[in-house]
Protein backbone atom coordinates (compact mmCIF):
# COMPACT_ATOMS: atom_id res chain seq x y z
CA UNK A 1 0.00 0.00 0.00
CA UNK A 2 1.43 3.50 -1.17
CA UNK A 3 2.63 5.49 1.84
CA UNK A 4 3.13 8.89 0.63
CA UNK A 5 0.52 11.17 1.65
CA UNK A 6 1.10 13.82 -1.33
CA UNK A 7 0.75 12.96 -5.02
CA UNK A 8 0.28 13.87 -8.41
CA UNK A 9 -3.41 14.34 -10.02
CA UNK A 10 -4.62 14.83 -13.76
CA UNK A 11 -7.64 17.13 -12.97
CA UNK A 12 -10.12 17.65 -15.98
CA UNK A 13 -11.30 21.74 -15.28
CA UNK A 14 -12.97 23.48 -17.77
CA UNK A 15 -12.04 21.57 -20.72
CA UNK A 16 -8.49 20.81 -19.99
CA UNK A 17 -6.06 18.32 -18.65
CA UNK A 18 -4.33 20.04 -15.13
CA UNK A 19 -1.38 18.48 -13.55
CA UNK A 20 -0.89 18.85 -9.91
CA UNK A 21 1.14 17.62 -7.33
CA UNK A 22 -0.61 17.69 -3.83
CA UNK A 23 -1.67 16.65 -0.45
CA UNK A 24 -4.10 13.76 -0.64
CA UNK A 25 -5.55 15.92 2.10
CA UNK A 26 -6.14 18.49 0.53
CA UNK A 27 -9.59 20.16 -0.40
CA UNK A 28 -10.41 20.74 -3.90
CA UNK A 29 -10.83 24.12 -3.04
CA UNK A 30 -7.29 24.88 -2.26
CA UNK A 31 -6.08 22.80 -5.11
CA UNK A 32 -8.20 25.07 -7.41
CA UNK A 33 -7.44 28.43 -5.85
CA UNK A 34 -3.43 27.90 -4.53
CA UNK A 35 -2.27 25.15 -6.56
CA UNK A 36 -3.89 26.57 -10.22
CA UNK A 37 -4.79 30.11 -9.46
CA UNK A 38 -8.64 29.61 -10.48
CA UNK A 39 -9.69 32.12 -8.10
CA UNK A 40 -12.52 33.05 -9.11
CA UNK A 41 -13.39 30.03 -6.71
CA UNK A 42 -14.13 31.78 -3.00
CA UNK A 43 -13.24 30.20 0.28
CA UNK A 44 -16.23 31.65 2.64
CA UNK A 45 -16.91 29.18 5.97
CA UNK A 46 -15.11 26.54 4.69
CA UNK A 47 -17.30 24.89 6.55
CA UNK A 48 -19.90 23.82 4.20
CA UNK A 49 -22.36 26.28 5.23
CA UNK A 50 -22.22 29.39 2.81
CA UNK A 51 -21.70 28.14 -1.01
CA UNK A 52 -19.28 30.69 -2.17
CA UNK A 53 -16.53 27.86 -2.93
CA UNK A 54 -19.54 25.91 -5.09
CA UNK A 55 -18.10 24.44 -8.30
CA UNK A 56 -19.31 21.54 -10.34
CA UNK A 57 -18.36 18.37 -10.55
CA UNK A 58 -19.72 16.19 -13.64
CA UNK A 59 -22.34 18.83 -13.78
CA UNK A 60 -23.15 18.56 -9.84
CA UNK A 61 -22.95 21.59 -7.56
CA UNK A 62 -20.45 20.56 -4.69
CA UNK A 63 -19.29 22.65 -2.03
CA UNK A 64 -15.04 22.71 -3.30
CA UNK A 65 -14.37 23.12 0.67
CA UNK A 66 -16.21 19.61 1.67
CA UNK A 67 -14.57 17.54 -1.14
CA UNK A 68 -10.91 16.84 -1.44
CA UNK A 69 -9.28 16.90 -4.90
CA UNK A 70 -8.45 13.06 -4.87
CA UNK A 71 -12.01 12.43 -5.38
CA UNK A 72 -12.71 14.47 -8.49
CA UNK A 73 -9.97 12.57 -10.38
CA UNK A 74 -11.66 11.10 -13.61
CA UNK A 75 -14.78 13.89 -12.95
CA UNK A 76 -15.26 16.86 -15.18
CA UNK A 77 -15.06 20.15 -12.94
CA UNK A 78 -16.44 23.32 -14.22
CA UNK A 79 -15.57 26.03 -12.07
CA UNK A 80 -16.58 30.08 -12.97
CA UNK A 81 -13.74 30.77 -15.52
CA UNK A 82 -15.54 27.58 -17.43
CA UNK A 83 -18.52 29.72 -17.80
CA UNK A 84 -19.04 31.91 -20.63
CA UNK A 85 -22.45 33.89 -21.85
CA UNK A 86 -24.60 31.75 -20.43
CA UNK A 87 -28.35 33.44 -19.38
CA UNK A 88 -27.44 33.26 -15.91
CA UNK A 89 -24.25 35.58 -15.71
CA UNK A 90 -25.82 37.74 -17.97
CA UNK A 91 -29.43 37.99 -15.89
CA UNK A 92 -26.69 38.68 -12.93
CA UNK A 93 -25.67 42.06 -14.84
CA UNK A 94 -29.33 43.09 -15.94
CA UNK A 95 -31.27 42.48 -12.21
CA UNK A 96 -27.83 43.80 -10.44
CA UNK A 97 -27.52 40.27 -8.62
CA UNK A 98 -24.56 41.50 -6.41
CA UNK A 99 -23.37 43.93 -4.18
CA UNK A 100 -20.00 42.76 -3.12
CA UNK A 101 -19.60 40.00 -5.60
CA UNK A 102 -17.97 37.53 -2.96
CA UNK A 103 -20.74 35.14 -2.97
CA UNK A 104 -21.49 35.34 -6.58
CA UNK A 105 -19.44 32.90 -8.07
CA UNK A 106 -21.13 30.58 -5.63
CA UNK A 107 -24.43 31.44 -6.76
CA UNK A 108 -23.89 31.14 -10.17
CA UNK A 109 -22.51 27.96 -10.41
CA UNK A 110 -25.12 26.26 -8.38
CA UNK A 111 -28.24 28.35 -10.38
CA UNK A 112 -26.09 27.03 -13.53
CA UNK A 113 -26.58 23.39 -12.71
CA UNK A 114 -30.22 24.59 -11.52
CA UNK A 115 -30.75 25.59 -15.39
CA UNK A 116 -29.64 23.01 -16.73
CA UNK A 117 -30.88 19.71 -14.53
CA UNK A 118 -34.33 21.33 -14.08
CA UNK A 119 -34.96 23.82 -16.50
CA UNK A 120 -38.93 24.15 -15.71
CA UNK A 121 -37.55 24.56 -12.08
CA UNK A 122 -40.83 25.77 -9.94
CA UNK A 123 -40.81 28.32 -6.81
CA UNK A 124 -39.65 25.48 -3.98
CA UNK A 125 -37.25 23.83 -6.34
CA UNK A 126 -35.52 27.19 -6.99
CA UNK A 127 -35.49 28.03 -3.18
CA UNK A 128 -34.55 24.54 -2.48
CA UNK A 129 -31.19 24.81 -4.41
CA UNK A 130 -30.74 28.55 -3.73
CA UNK A 131 -30.78 27.71 0.24
CA UNK A 132 -27.33 26.27 -0.75
CA UNK A 133 -25.64 29.67 -0.78
CA UNK A 134 -25.76 32.85 1.43
CA UNK A 135 -25.43 35.95 0.26
CA UNK A 136 -24.35 38.59 3.13
CA UNK A 137 -25.66 41.52 1.30
CA UNK A 138 -29.10 40.23 1.11
CA UNK A 139 -29.38 40.73 -2.61
CA UNK A 140 -32.32 37.61 -2.32
CA UNK A 141 -34.52 39.27 -4.53
CA UNK A 142 -32.40 40.60 -7.54
CA UNK A 143 -30.83 36.85 -7.73
CA UNK A 144 -34.28 35.44 -7.26
CA UNK A 145 -35.19 37.48 -10.39
CA UNK A 146 -31.98 36.91 -12.72
CA UNK A 147 -32.83 32.94 -11.59
CA UNK A 148 -36.64 33.32 -13.41
CA UNK A 149 -35.22 35.49 -15.85
CA UNK A 150 -32.38 32.84 -17.27
CA UNK A 151 -34.48 29.74 -16.89
CA UNK A 152 -37.07 31.86 -18.83
CA UNK A 153 -33.78 32.43 -21.61
CA UNK A 154 -32.81 28.46 -21.75
CA UNK A 155 -36.61 27.57 -22.13
CA UNK A 156 -36.74 29.92 -24.80
CA UNK A 157 -33.62 29.40 -25.98
CA UNK A 158 -32.71 33.19 -26.29
CA UNK A 159 -29.93 34.19 -24.31
CA UNK A 160 -29.91 38.01 -23.59
CA UNK A 161 -27.24 40.09 -25.64
CA UNK A 162 -24.71 42.01 -23.87
CA UNK A 163 -27.13 45.32 -26.06
CA UNK A 164 -29.63 44.82 -23.23
CA UNK A 165 -27.32 45.31 -20.09
CA UNK A 166 -28.52 48.54 -17.88
CA UNK A 167 -26.53 51.03 -16.91
CA UNK A 168 -26.67 53.51 -14.50
CA UNK B 1 -9.03 22.07 4.71
CA UNK B 2 -7.73 19.47 6.29
CA UNK B 3 -4.88 20.75 8.66
CA UNK B 4 -3.02 16.99 8.76
CA UNK B 5 -1.91 14.47 6.44
CA UNK B 6 -3.44 11.46 5.23
CA UNK B 7 -3.44 8.95 2.71
CA UNK B 8 -6.51 8.23 0.56
CA UNK B 9 -7.41 5.12 -0.23
CA UNK B 10 -10.35 4.03 -2.91
CA UNK B 11 -11.02 0.10 -2.58
CA UNK B 12 -12.92 -1.62 -5.11
CA UNK B 13 -14.92 -4.17 -3.26
CA UNK B 14 -16.18 -4.87 0.46
CA UNK B 15 -12.87 -7.95 0.48
CA UNK B 16 -10.39 -5.08 -0.46
CA UNK B 17 -12.07 -2.05 1.88
CA UNK B 18 -11.94 -4.41 5.07
CA UNK B 19 -8.61 -6.03 4.15
CA UNK B 20 -7.42 -2.40 3.75
CA UNK B 21 -8.76 -1.71 7.23
CA UNK B 22 -7.05 -4.36 9.08
CA UNK B 23 -3.57 -3.22 7.45
CA UNK B 24 -3.90 0.51 8.14
CA UNK B 25 -5.12 -0.69 11.76
CA UNK B 26 -2.07 -2.81 12.08
CA UNK B 27 0.21 0.05 11.10
CA UNK B 28 -1.15 2.92 13.94
CA UNK B 29 -3.14 4.73 10.74
CA UNK B 30 -6.40 4.98 12.94
CA UNK B 31 -8.19 4.34 9.42
CA UNK B 32 -11.53 5.94 8.94
CA UNK B 33 -14.27 5.24 6.34
CA UNK B 34 -14.67 8.04 4.19
CA UNK B 35 -18.48 8.28 2.70
CA UNK B 36 -19.11 12.13 1.07
CA UNK B 37 -16.28 13.37 3.52
CA UNK B 38 -18.38 16.07 5.04
CA UNK B 39 -18.22 15.71 8.48
CA UNK B 40 -14.56 14.68 7.97
CA UNK B 41 -13.13 17.70 6.86
CA UNK B 42 -15.42 19.22 8.79
CA UNK B 43 -14.40 17.94 12.16
CA UNK B 44 -10.56 17.91 10.65
CA UNK B 45 -10.21 21.39 10.54
CA UNK B 46 -11.93 21.77 14.13
CA UNK B 47 -9.37 19.55 15.40
CA UNK B 48 -12.07 17.03 16.47
CA UNK B 49 -10.66 13.60 13.86
CA UNK B 50 -8.10 12.39 13.54
CA UNK B 51 -6.68 9.90 11.25
CA UNK B 52 -3.88 8.95 8.93
CA UNK B 53 -5.61 7.46 6.04
CA UNK B 54 -9.22 7.57 5.22
CA UNK B 55 -11.03 4.93 3.24
CA UNK B 56 -13.39 5.64 0.40
CA UNK B 57 -16.96 3.67 -0.25
CA UNK B 58 -18.29 5.25 -3.29
CA UNK B 59 -16.40 2.73 -5.52
CA UNK B 60 -17.66 -0.43 -4.20
CA UNK B 61 -20.30 -1.55 -6.33
CA UNK B 62 -22.54 -2.85 -3.14
CA UNK B 63 -22.69 0.31 -1.60
CA UNK B 64 -24.10 2.21 -4.77
CA UNK B 65 -27.15 -0.07 -5.05
CA UNK B 66 -30.88 1.61 -5.51
CA UNK B 67 -33.06 -1.40 -5.98
CA UNK B 68 -36.33 0.31 -5.69
CA UNK B 69 -38.33 -2.37 -7.36
CA UNK B 70 -37.26 -5.28 -5.32
CA UNK B 71 -38.70 -6.24 -1.79
CA UNK B 72 -36.81 -5.91 0.38
CA UNK B 73 -35.84 -2.33 -1.60
CA UNK B 74 -32.34 -2.25 -1.15
CA UNK B 75 -30.54 1.46 -0.44
CA UNK B 76 -26.44 1.32 -0.82
CA UNK B 77 -25.12 3.12 1.81
CA UNK B 78 -22.91 5.25 -0.58
CA UNK B 79 -25.93 6.90 -2.34
CA UNK B 80 -25.96 10.44 -2.06
CA UNK B 81 -29.21 11.53 -0.27
CA UNK B 82 -29.85 13.90 -3.29
CA UNK B 83 -30.07 10.18 -5.21
CA UNK B 84 -32.17 8.81 -2.49
CA UNK B 85 -34.76 12.07 -2.64
CA UNK B 86 -34.44 11.84 -6.34
CA UNK B 87 -35.32 8.30 -6.92
CA UNK B 88 -38.08 8.52 -3.54
CA UNK B 89 -37.81 4.79 -2.76
CA UNK B 90 -39.64 5.12 0.58
CA UNK B 91 -41.06 8.26 1.00
CA UNK B 92 -40.51 8.84 4.60
CA UNK B 93 -36.73 8.48 4.18
CA UNK B 94 -37.11 11.01 1.46
CA UNK B 95 -38.51 13.08 4.28
CA UNK B 96 -36.04 12.87 6.38
CA UNK B 97 -33.09 13.05 3.99
CA UNK B 98 -34.48 16.43 1.99
CA UNK B 99 -34.71 18.41 5.71
CA UNK B 100 -30.65 17.43 6.47
CA UNK B 101 -28.07 20.16 5.60
CA UNK B 102 -29.30 22.11 2.55
CA UNK B 103 -29.28 21.30 -1.79
CA UNK B 104 -25.70 21.05 -2.49
CA UNK B 105 -24.60 19.36 0.54
CA UNK B 106 -26.67 16.66 0.19
CA UNK B 107 -25.56 16.14 -2.77
CA UNK B 108 -22.23 14.96 -1.37
CA UNK B 109 -23.83 13.65 2.28
CA UNK B 110 -24.21 10.13 1.93
CA UNK B 111 -26.85 7.58 3.54
CA UNK B 112 -24.09 5.45 5.38
CA UNK B 113 -22.48 8.61 6.45
CA UNK B 114 -25.65 10.42 8.13
CA UNK B 115 -26.13 7.15 10.05
CA UNK B 116 -22.52 6.86 11.39
CA UNK B 117 -21.97 10.46 12.09
CA UNK B 118 -20.43 11.91 14.85
CA UNK B 119 -23.05 14.94 14.32
CA UNK B 120 -25.69 13.49 16.70
CA UNK B 121 -29.02 14.33 14.82
CA UNK B 122 -28.48 11.44 12.55
CA UNK B 123 -31.78 12.25 10.80
CA UNK B 124 -32.09 9.86 8.42
CA UNK B 125 -32.07 7.22 11.04
CA UNK B 126 -35.80 7.92 12.42
CA UNK B 127 -37.16 6.67 9.22
CA UNK B 128 -35.56 3.57 9.35
CA UNK B 129 -36.26 3.00 13.17
CA UNK B 130 -39.67 2.82 12.29
CA UNK B 131 -39.91 1.32 9.44
CA UNK B 132 -38.11 -1.96 11.20
CA UNK B 133 -35.20 -1.75 8.18
CA UNK B 134 -32.52 -3.80 7.74
CA UNK B 135 -29.10 -3.01 7.91
CA UNK B 136 -25.70 -5.05 5.88
CA UNK B 137 -22.36 -4.50 7.89
CA UNK B 138 -19.40 -5.83 6.29
CA UNK B 139 -16.42 -6.22 8.54
CA UNK B 140 -13.28 -8.18 9.57
CA UNK B 141 -15.96 -11.14 10.65
CA UNK B 142 -17.42 -11.07 7.35
CA UNK B 143 -20.99 -9.88 6.19
CA UNK B 144 -23.77 -9.50 8.61
CA UNK B 145 -27.52 -8.61 7.94
CA UNK B 146 -29.32 -7.54 11.33
CA UNK B 147 -32.65 -5.33 12.05
CA UNK B 148 -31.19 -1.72 12.76
CA UNK B 149 -33.31 -1.37 15.61
CA UNK B 150 -30.47 -4.50 17.27
CA UNK B 151 -27.88 -2.21 16.53
CA UNK B 152 -28.67 1.35 16.91
CA UNK B 153 -28.78 2.63 20.19
CA UNK B 154 -28.27 6.36 20.60
CA UNK B 155 -25.76 5.50 17.79
CA UNK B 156 -24.93 2.25 15.58
CA UNK B 157 -23.37 0.09 17.56
CA UNK B 158 -20.47 -1.12 14.81
CA UNK B 159 -17.12 -2.81 16.04
CA UNK B 160 -13.57 -1.52 14.73
CA UNK B 161 -13.68 -2.37 11.12
CA UNK B 162 -17.38 -2.66 10.39
CA UNK B 163 -19.05 -0.19 7.58
CA UNK B 164 -22.43 0.07 6.50
CA UNK B 165 -23.02 -1.85 2.97
CA UNK B 166 -26.96 -1.20 2.42
CA UNK B 167 -29.91 -0.69 4.16
CA UNK B 168 -33.12 -2.78 3.29
CA UNK B 169 -36.91 -2.22 4.02
CA UNK B 170 -39.60 -4.12 3.36
CA UNK B 171 -41.76 -2.90 1.02
CA UNK B 172 -44.99 -2.97 3.41
CA UNK B 173 -43.28 -0.71 5.37
CA UNK B 174 -42.81 1.96 2.16
CA UNK B 175 -46.52 1.55 2.19
CA UNK B 176 -47.54 2.63 5.36
CA UNK B 177 -48.70 6.03 6.47
CA UNK B 178 -46.58 7.70 7.97
CA UNK B 179 -45.49 11.56 9.79
CA UNK B 180 -42.76 13.92 8.89
CA UNK B 181 -41.51 16.91 10.36
CA UNK B 182 -38.48 18.83 11.58
CA UNK B 183 -39.06 21.66 13.14
CA UNK B 184 -36.16 24.06 13.82
CA UNK B 185 -35.08 27.69 15.81
CA UNK B 186 -35.26 29.50 12.95
CA UNK B 187 -35.13 29.12 8.74
CA UNK B 188 -35.32 26.33 6.78
CA UNK B 189 -31.52 24.92 6.89
CA UNK B 190 -29.89 23.70 9.80
CA UNK B 191 -30.17 21.30 12.94
CA UNK B 192 -33.43 20.37 14.19
CA UNK B 193 -35.34 21.31 17.90
CA UNK B 194 -37.26 18.43 17.22
CA UNK B 195 -37.59 15.79 14.27
CA UNK B 196 -40.77 13.02 14.67
CA UNK B 197 -40.74 10.43 11.83
CA UNK B 198 -43.78 8.33 12.52
CA UNK B 199 -45.71 5.74 10.62
CA UNK B 200 -48.78 3.63 11.86
CA UNK B 201 -48.44 -0.16 11.50
CA UNK B 202 -51.64 -2.16 12.01
CA UNK B 203 -52.84 0.27 14.01
CA UNK B 204 -50.12 1.05 15.89
CA UNK B 205 -47.89 4.32 15.89
CA UNK B 206 -44.27 3.47 15.61
CA UNK B 207 -41.97 7.18 16.22
CA UNK B 208 -38.35 7.85 16.38
CA UNK B 209 -37.26 11.41 17.16
CA UNK B 210 -34.40 13.46 17.13
CA UNK B 211 -32.90 16.98 18.41
CA UNK B 212 -35.06 16.09 21.95
CA UNK B 213 -31.98 14.30 23.17
CA UNK B 214 -28.04 13.95 22.15
CA UNK B 215 -29.00 10.88 20.03
CA UNK B 216 -31.98 9.64 18.20
CA UNK B 217 -34.21 7.42 19.72
CA UNK B 218 -36.91 4.97 19.12
CA UNK B 219 -38.69 4.25 22.96
CA UNK B 220 -41.09 1.16 23.30
CA UNK B 221 -42.03 3.51 26.74
CA UNK B 222 -42.86 6.46 24.62
CA UNK B 223 -45.38 4.11 22.32
CA UNK B 224 -46.59 2.61 24.86
CA UNK B 225 -47.97 5.88 25.95
CA UNK B 226 -49.03 7.07 22.69
CA UNK B 227 -50.85 3.68 21.72
CA UNK B 228 -52.60 3.43 24.94
CA UNK B 229 -56.57 4.63 23.57
CA UNK B 230 -57.99 4.29 26.41
CA UNK B 231 -56.78 7.39 27.74
CA UNK B 232 -57.78 11.28 25.72
CA UNK B 233 -54.97 11.88 23.61
CA UNK B 234 -53.59 14.83 25.32
CA UNK B 235 -53.05 12.34 27.90
CA UNK B 236 -50.88 10.33 25.70
CA UNK B 237 -48.70 12.58 24.30
CA UNK B 238 -48.05 13.95 27.75
CA UNK B 239 -47.18 10.62 29.47
CA UNK B 240 -44.65 9.34 25.86
CA UNK B 241 -43.00 13.26 26.73
CA UNK B 242 -42.58 12.50 30.15
CA UNK B 243 -41.02 9.04 29.23
CA UNK B 244 -38.37 10.78 27.04
CA UNK B 245 -34.94 9.12 27.87
CA UNK B 246 -32.54 12.37 29.35
CA UNK B 247 -30.71 14.25 28.88
CA UNK B 248 -33.11 16.76 26.92
CA UNK B 249 -31.31 19.05 25.17
CA UNK B 250 -30.78 22.49 26.64
CA UNK B 251 -28.72 25.12 24.29
CA UNK B 252 -28.38 27.74 22.94
CA UNK B 253 -30.92 26.49 20.13
CA UNK B 254 -33.77 25.73 22.42
CA UNK B 255 -34.24 25.18 26.15
CA UNK B 256 -35.30 21.41 27.70
CA UNK B 257 -38.98 23.31 28.86
CA UNK B 258 -39.21 24.58 24.99
CA UNK B 259 -37.74 21.57 23.14
CA UNK B 260 -40.69 18.83 25.06
CA UNK B 261 -43.12 21.87 24.69
CA UNK B 262 -42.38 21.35 20.41
CA UNK B 263 -42.30 17.60 20.77
CA UNK B 264 -45.41 17.65 22.28
CA UNK B 265 -47.03 19.68 19.48
CA UNK B 266 -45.65 17.53 16.97
CA UNK B 267 -47.06 14.95 18.43
CA UNK B 268 -50.39 16.20 18.36
CA UNK B 269 -49.66 16.47 14.68
CA UNK B 270 -48.58 13.53 13.70
CA UNK B 271 -51.44 11.33 15.62
CA UNK B 272 -53.50 13.59 13.90
CA UNK B 273 -51.97 12.92 10.56
CA UNK B 274 -52.30 9.23 11.47
CA UNK B 275 -56.17 9.35 12.29
CA UNK B 276 -55.83 9.16 16.14
CA UNK B 277 -58.85 10.87 17.38
CA UNK B 278 -57.69 14.47 19.16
Amino acid sequence: MEETTKCELVLHINGEQRTVITRQAETLLFVLRDELGLTGTKPGCLNGDCGACTVLVNGTPIKSCMMLAIETVGKEITTIEGLRDTPIQHAFVRHFAFQCGYCTPGFIMNIHALIEQHPNADQSTIQEWLQSNICRCTSYQEIEAAVKEALQAKKTDIQPSHNRISRV
Amino acid sequence: MVPFEFAYYRPQSIAEAVAMFIELEQKGKRPLYYGGGTEIITLSRLGLVSTAAVIDMKAIPECRVLDADSDPLVLGAALSLTELVEANPFPLLTKAAKEVADRTARNQITLGGNLCGQIFYRETALALLVAEADIVIAGPNGVRQSRINDLFHQHLQLSRGEFVVQIKVRRFAVELPHFHHKRRKQGEIGYPLVTIAALKKDETIHAAFSGVCPFPFRSAKVEAHLNDRRRPATERIQAAVNAFPRPILHDIEGSADYRLFVAAQLLEDALRELGETI
